[in-house]
């Protein structure tokens, strides 16, 4: 059974790791706000969400296999507003305040 | 070498790199998000120390609301600074250098020099954790054993809000701290304002709950309570109190008149100053935590708000 889990948790992560990594090469790579914003909240909803659904099986509780999905909901609520927010204030042209 | 030791190094040259960057980097803006950064990778090596109170603390103020302050500030200067033509001479610049390599230099040498078991108090907190009641050692220590030092701090935040509101003009005293804010009551803003706030409200009064026997307390949860306030406001769904409201001033003195009431409550009857009946120690310090938490809160939003600006009609 904790053979298995450490597999999902491996395979999972690792797939976690590799969002975040693909995601800061877009960052760096993109050439524009709305592209990079794209690239960013990819890794953060995918990524996270790789990396969260991976250390499931390695949460001592179900307590903490909640607090760790809530983590997740709110990076993809707070991350899904503020990318919505600077890409408005991106295409107004405006500075970023 | 162990992928922990490879980790820890990783991290130790991230936040070395940040904070050259910090200092180095012309922008001001660009500077205060490095800041922002390296608070969060500070944060992160408190963690690894298995200091969870001190990371939760620095990843709010350090990493959270001080950026916040920093960034309103650097927002402020953007106008000035390309009109600021005068730049320091080298002199001043030069001093500056030498004084602040000094200080590195003094730090680094009383870290190197210190014995090798460090003077520590550590196992006699933990070892009277029985004596309040109360299971994490920090806690004990802020709440009890250096009780006076935390109610000291309460009122220093409380002056640091005196000073600021001290910045507003003559008409708008007693008015209503910061910018309005306006935002579309429809947008994107206002909507993660009316949803995030009931959670955010929930975590911060569960930070201070668990802080009792598990790493939280009232100023990482107060710290969380002031930034959702805070969100409410920049949405442009709430206003900010007239720092003339005596509700407000109520809620500012709260925690460190309540901290104090119960100090002189111990000298009338008991040991000393600060001194709780063992029998009542937890529910105290829990009451003292709760109302510090709502001061805390207030406290900090309207730092981070501003002086008052705008006056209000009588």
């Amino acid at each position: 059974m904790s053979y298995a889990g450490d597999i999902v948790t491996i395979a999972s992560v690792s797939a976690g790791a590799f969002f975040f990594l693909a995601g800061t090469v877009g960052l760096l790579r993109f050439p524009d706000t709305l592209t990079r914003l794209h690239a960013l909240t990819k890794a953060d909803n995918l990524g996270l969400g790789f990396v969260v659904l991976g250390l499931l099986p390695q949460a001592a509780s179900l307590r903490d296999g909640l607090k760790l999905i809530s983590i997740w909901l709110l990076a993809l609520l707070a991350g899904a507003t503020v990318s919505q927010l600077i890409a408005r204030s991106a295409r107004q042209g405006g500075p970023a305040r | 070498m162990s992928i922990t030791t490879v980790f820890e190094s990783v991290l130790a040259a991230l936040v070395l790199g940040l904070a050259l960057w910090t200092i180095a980097v012309r922008e001001t803006y660009s500077a205060t998000v490095g800041f922002v950064a390296y608070g969060l990778m500070v944060a992160l090596i408190w963690v690894g120390l298995d200091a969870i109170d001190v990371a939760l603390t620095e990843a709010a103020i350090g990493g959270g609301l001080g950026g916040i302050v920093l960034l309103g500030a650097a927002a402020r200067l953007r106008d000035t600074e390309s009109t600021a033509a005068e730049t320091p001479n080298r002199m001043v610049r030069l001093g500056a250098a030498a004084l602040s390599a000094a200080i590195a230099a003094a730090l680094a040498i009383a870290i190197l020099l210190l014995p090798d078991a460090a003077p520590t108090l550590a196992p006699a907190a933990v070892a009277n954790a029985a004596a309040t009641g109360l299971a994490n050692p920090v806690t004990n220590v802020l709440m009890a054993f250096r009780g006076m030092d935390t109610a000291l701090e309460k009122v220093v935040l409380l002056l640091a809000i005196v000073g600021v509101w001290s910045l507003a003009s003559d008409q708008a005293w007693g008015g209503r701290p910061g910018p309005h804010h306006e935002a579309d009551p429809n947008g994107v803003l206002a909507f993660l304002a009316r949803l995030l706030p009931p959670v955010g409200i929930v975590i911060g009064v569960y930070i201070l709950w668990t802080g009792a026997d598990h790493p939280g307390g009232a100023f990482q949860g107060g710290a969380v309570l002031a930034s959702m306030w805070l969100l409410v406001i920049m949405a442009g769904l709430a206003d900010t109190p007239p720092a003339s409201s005596r509700r407000l001033r109520l809620v500012l003195v709260a925690g460190p008149g309540l901290f104090f009431l119960v100090g002189l409550g111990g000298l009338c009857f008991g040991a000393a100053f600060l001194a709780y009946p063992i029998a009542h120690a937890k529910p105290l310090i829990l009451g003292i935590e709760t109302a510090m938490l709502l001061t805390i809160a207030a406290t900090l939003a309207l730092l981070l708000a501003g002086a008052p600006e705008r006056s209000v009609p009588r």
